[in-house]
């Protein structure tokens, strides 16, 4: 890559962030560094990874509405989390966290359990119990 | 207390507070040259790990490995120390500062709040300096940013105590010894060996054989998954290779940059001619990863596109081998 080929695109490019360093050759062949505010297949890739989260954050919603899953399972997706990822913040097995998904399960859960949870989620234990509260 | 640190940004964190350490005590390496030495650049497909719903496709040695090289090539001694004890981690911290002594931290990206939030996600192999500390407020050199910011001590003591794969626990690590007289030839004869051994592995999920590999999985994927997951691990792969603090090419930048660099210092032409070529190969990984993600833009299905960018791959894995086998042959 070229210095005077290195990537400006803006889409995902703010100010207070700064620009990332890129290594580019000057014109004599020499190696230096420069500054990309971004490129295209790196906001298009980004753009879509972010989409599946959005989706996968509407399907947990969903779900937990027709009552098929726990907000447990919501405020997961919203914090970008996988099961593995959150039984580890929670100190908690894997399989006992995917159980708290259940609503049946999720219902009976102690006050204890669910300050955990909130904790991990960073929000109240009221609003972890009611999904429809929030505005995402 | 405020150490006299000189930020200095780079493109991969691990390669920047390396650079930046020894800068800071006196030795004048650049990033390039601690990604080469450490033996940085990999090309790993592992299988039976997924991250964020995709297959883990890595462009570099694991976080911690490249320090661990460099310093043992060249004679640098590293203190590592991890914490049970949070409380202990951060008086540890406050100590080496208030004995001028910056350190780097392992930490993990979600918490990082001057991380822009859409690369705030759940990972944990981060690397930054703590170069000082203003009344509660620790200041922050993280070399791949344009500038020095800071953390409050919770906000430092969320990322340190990161949970999930690779938490950092804590993690802390600094130089203390330094040898007589640094030498960096043979440190780099042995960097670039070690690479080459790595790119030429006989296993079929490492190196040159790792690309072709993956090459031939892409063709099968939009059969076996659908155009919607396929379309999805592509992604992955372009934001391995370019997103994370890779220089540009997933790291091949940085590495021609380091052969550059090595041909004047151990006066050898091929080495300048081979880091060329490794331009031209991390020019063809950017056209690589332009056209792959234009297949999720398009999104069209057509197994065409799918076995263009597997072709692409293919002739990369071909090349790499070839150029990994004639730079074995150059040092």
């Amino acid at each position: 890559m070229k210095k005077e080929e290195v990537p400006q695109d803006k889409s995902f490019f703010r100010e207070e962030h700064g620009k990332e360093l890129c290594y580019a050759v000057d014109d004599k062949g020499n190696y230096t560094t420069a500054l990309s505010s971004g490129w295209e297949a790196k906001t298009i890739a980004l753009d879509n990874a972010l989409k599946a989260i959005e989706e996968r954050i509407a399907d947990a919603k969903k779900r937990v509405l027709e009552n098929k899953t726990s907000p447990i399972e919501y405020y997961m997706e919203v914090c970008k989390m996988e099961p593995a990822i959150l039984a580890s913040y929670v100190g908690m097995w894997q399989w006992r966290v995917k159980r708290h998904f259940k609503p049946s399960v999720f219902k009976r859960l102690s006050q204890k359990t669910l300050r955990k949870y909130a904790e991990v989620f960073d929000i109240s234990v009221e609003r972890l119990k009611n999904i429809e509260s929030t505005d995402i | 207390m405020k150490i006299d640190f000189e930020h200095q940004q780079s493109a991969h964190c691990e390669n920047g507070v390396v650079s930046n350490l020894m800068r800071h005590n006196g030795y004048q390496v650049s990033e390039p040259m601690v990604f080469g030495v450490g033996s940085g650049l990999l090309y790993c497909y592992i299988p039976f790990l997924k991250i964020n719903y995709a297959p883990l496709i890595t462009y570099r040695a694991l976080a911690g490995y490249i320090f661990n090289r460099f310093a043992k090539r060249v004679g640098v001694e590293i203190k590592r120390e991890k914490f049970n004890d949070p409380k202990k981690a951060k008086a540890r911290l406050d100590e080496n500062l208030r004995n001028n002594n910056p350190v780097g931290l392992q930490v993990g990206v979600y918490n990082l709040v001057y991380f822009p939030d859409e690369y705030r996600f759940h990972f944990n192999a981060h690397n930054l300096v703590v170069y000082g500390k203003e009344d509660d407020t620790y200041l922050i050199s993280d070399p791949v940013m344009q500038h020095v910011t800071t953390l409050t001590e919770e906000q430092l003591e969320k990322v340190r105590y990161a949970k999930g794969p690779f938490a950092p626990k804590g993690h802390m690590y600094y130089p203390v010894s330094f040898p007589e007289t640094f030498e960096l030839e043979p440190a780099i004869r042995k960097g670039i060996k070690h690479t080459c051994r790595d790119m030429l592995a006989p296993v079929p999920i490492v190196g040159a054989k790792g690309i072709r590999t993956v090459a031939k999985m892409i063709r099968k994927w939009p059969e076996k998954h659908g155009s919607k997951k396929a379309n999805h691990y592509l992604g992955q792969i372009v934001r391995m290779q370019e997103e994370i603090g890779t220089g540009g090419g997933g790291f091949r930048y940085i590495y021609a940059a380091f052969l550059q660099e090595s041909s004047k210092l151990l006066n050898n032409s091929m080495l300048f001619e081979l880091s060329q070529e490794m331009t031209e190969i991390g020019d063809q990984w950017r056209d690589f990863a332009l056209d792959a993600s234009r297949i999720y833009k398009n999104r069209s299905v057509q197994n065409d596109a799918y076995n263009k960018v597997a072709d692409q791959l293919e002739a990369l894995g071909k090349r790499e081998a070839d150029f990994f086998g004639k730079l074995k042959r150059a040092v």
